[in-house]
């Protein structure tokens, strides 16, 4: 067999969002060699896509400009499909690498929760940060009627930037009620500047009425959305619109995590005081250790990357701030918690796999994760159950308890070419 | 107004600002990327490369994420709903 390129580093990164462009930029400076890798063409996660030009995250332009001076290797467009102990297996459009790492900081960030109702495999409708994201890539929003709703932060920011872009955003439909987001409130009082944020967002949406206790039951359209049913439990309304914008906050991305044996509890991945996972050199920081934001993400990169250059002293430095931060997590959770309904939206007939269409009564014959998978095929296409696998932990239950490999989809001659680096067996955790 | 190029869509030519991604090119021509495996049209969805509803075919080469490739100019795409 043909030998594949291999390249070495101290430290390897895998997501350059924030967490780990700090974890990044933390490593290098503290003299180690490192690589940061990333599925996108350019640094900055979801939230700063569209880098230093997003005006309204200053830190994306600071810490972008930190990670150009800081000497790590940025490598785009590339994707982690297998991981050994002491190596990744990375596929872009046109290569093929091994990359062996001394520590590993996994810093993967979050998808959104989808959650099944009628309709919701229409074109035209979008997660909310979906939309934005296609947006940031260019796509014009100009007079387009657009729904924003589901749960969380990312309502506002994303019907605050599709109003500036033009677009005439008809409603937000919040699903929480106004007690639990009075009670965030309250929760955030002792970061003001969160606070500021969430006026800053309203006021820049506020031709927009935000509806809490409100959710979408329905999109309706033959080809393509034409309309979006909301419910306030009291009535139901439809709303012509060109697009709906959904999304039910986020859910942390644990595949290659799981793939290294990391322990998950509720979710999250475990970590130490210095964000290292229960696999001794494995870090993670960010989203994939409970859902708290850019702030949070950011100090916990920075601790990470600092731990696995083997700076101790600074890392703890950044520990009381890190504590601070990290009461975001609970707040958020506890405000944006689904309520039962949303559990209900979808009919015997909706699919819940999008991929391989299994409605959710074929899928929900079953006992478990694994048996739909067996069965029904329910998550074994292309995105390996990425949307539907976190919409049925919800709706029924289910745990994802392992990760198989190839953990995102590669080409077969990049399966053939996987080969053991210095040591022997792949160390692949979870159960078979 | 930003710089622009073309790219062909079905064999269709259709401007996009440069920076856009092959995701926008399609929604702002035919707006399906594919048919799902029963048939039904499907277009982009998350807009970061997670669920794969976007998968077109870029220069003959398939089931590419159209929501994570820049356009380049004179790129064929080929998005069959």
């Amino acid at each position: 067999m043909d030998s594949v390129a291999q390249r070495s580093f101290d430290v390897a990164v895998v997501g350059a969002g924030p967490a780990g462009i700090a974890a990044a930029v933390a490593a290098s400076r503290s003299g180690a060699r490192v690589a940061l890798i990333d599925d996108n063409p350019a640094p900055g996660g979801q939230i700063w896509r569209g880098g230093a030009s997003a005006p309204h995250h200053p830190e994306a332009g600071h810490w972008l400009d930190e990670l150009s001076k800081s000497g790590a290797t940025f490598i785009a467009g590339t994707r982690v499909f297998y991981a050994h102990n002491g190596a990744l297996e990375v596929e872009s459009d046109h290569s093929l690498c091994q990359l062996l790492y001394g520590k590993l900081i996994l810093a993967t960030g979050a998808r959104e929760l989808f959650l099944p109702f009628p309709g919701w495999t229409l074109p035209n409708v979008f997660g909310a940060g979906g939309l934005q994201a296609l947006v940031k890539s260019g796509l014009p929003v100009n007079g387009k009627r657009v729904v924003v709703a589901g749960t969380g932060p990312l309502l506002l920011a994303v019907a605050a930037y599709l109003s500036e872009r033009g677009a005439d955003v008809l409603c937000i439909c919040e699903q929480a009620p106004i007690s639990q987001l009075r009670a965030f409130a309250l929760a955030l009082a002792s970061f003001p500047r969160k606070l500021v944020e969430a006026a800053q967002l309203r006021f820049r949406s506020r031709r927009a009425p935000y509806f809490t206790s409100t959710w979408p039951v329905a999109a309706i359209g033959q080809e393509r959305l034409q309309s979006v049913q909301i419910s306030d439990h009291h009535r139901v309304r439809e709303i012509e619109c060109d697009f709906l914008a959904c999304g039910f906050h986020l859910v942390p991305n644990l595949e290659l995590a799981r793939a290294l044996g990391c322990r998950v509890m509720d979710g999250c991945v475990e970590v130490s005081e210095f964000q290292e996972t229960s696999q001794p050199g494995v870090y993670c920081a960010g989203e994939p250790t409970g859902i708290g934001g850019m702030e949070l993400a950011i100090v916990e990169g920075q601790i990470a990357g600092y731990a696995a250059a083997g700076r101790i002293i600074s890392a703890k430095q950044l520990l009381a701030t890190r504590a601070r931060n990290r009461k975001v997590v609970s707040a958020l959770k506890e405000a944006f918690a689904l309520r039962p309904e949303l559990a209900t939206l979808a009919k015997s007939d909706t699919l819940l796999c999008r991929c391989e269409d299994i409605s959710l009564a074929d899928a929900q014959k079953h006992a478990s994760w694994r048996a739909a998978k067996l069965h029904s095929r329910c998550g074994m296409g292309p995105c390996q159950g990425r949307v539907c696998g976190a919409a049925a932990e919800f709706l029924f239950e289910w745990t994802m308890d392992s990760s198989r490999p190839p953990i995102f989809p590669v080409r077969c001659s990049s399966l053939a070419a996987i080969s053991s680096p210095a040591s022997p067996a792949p160390r692949l955790g979870g159960s078979p | 107004m930003s710089e622009t190029l073309t790219v062909r869509v079905n064999g269709t030519p259709v401007a996009v600002s440069v920076g856009s991604t092959v995701a926008v090119a399609v929604l702002l021509s035919t707006g399906v990327c594919r048919a799902s495996v029963s048939g039904q049209p499907r277009a982009p969805f998350c807009g970061m490369g997670t669920c794969f509803e976007c998968r077109v075919e870029i220069n003959g080469r398939s089931h590419q994420r159209s929501c994570q490739v820049m356009c380049e100019a004179n790129m064929e795409i080929n998005a069959h709903g």
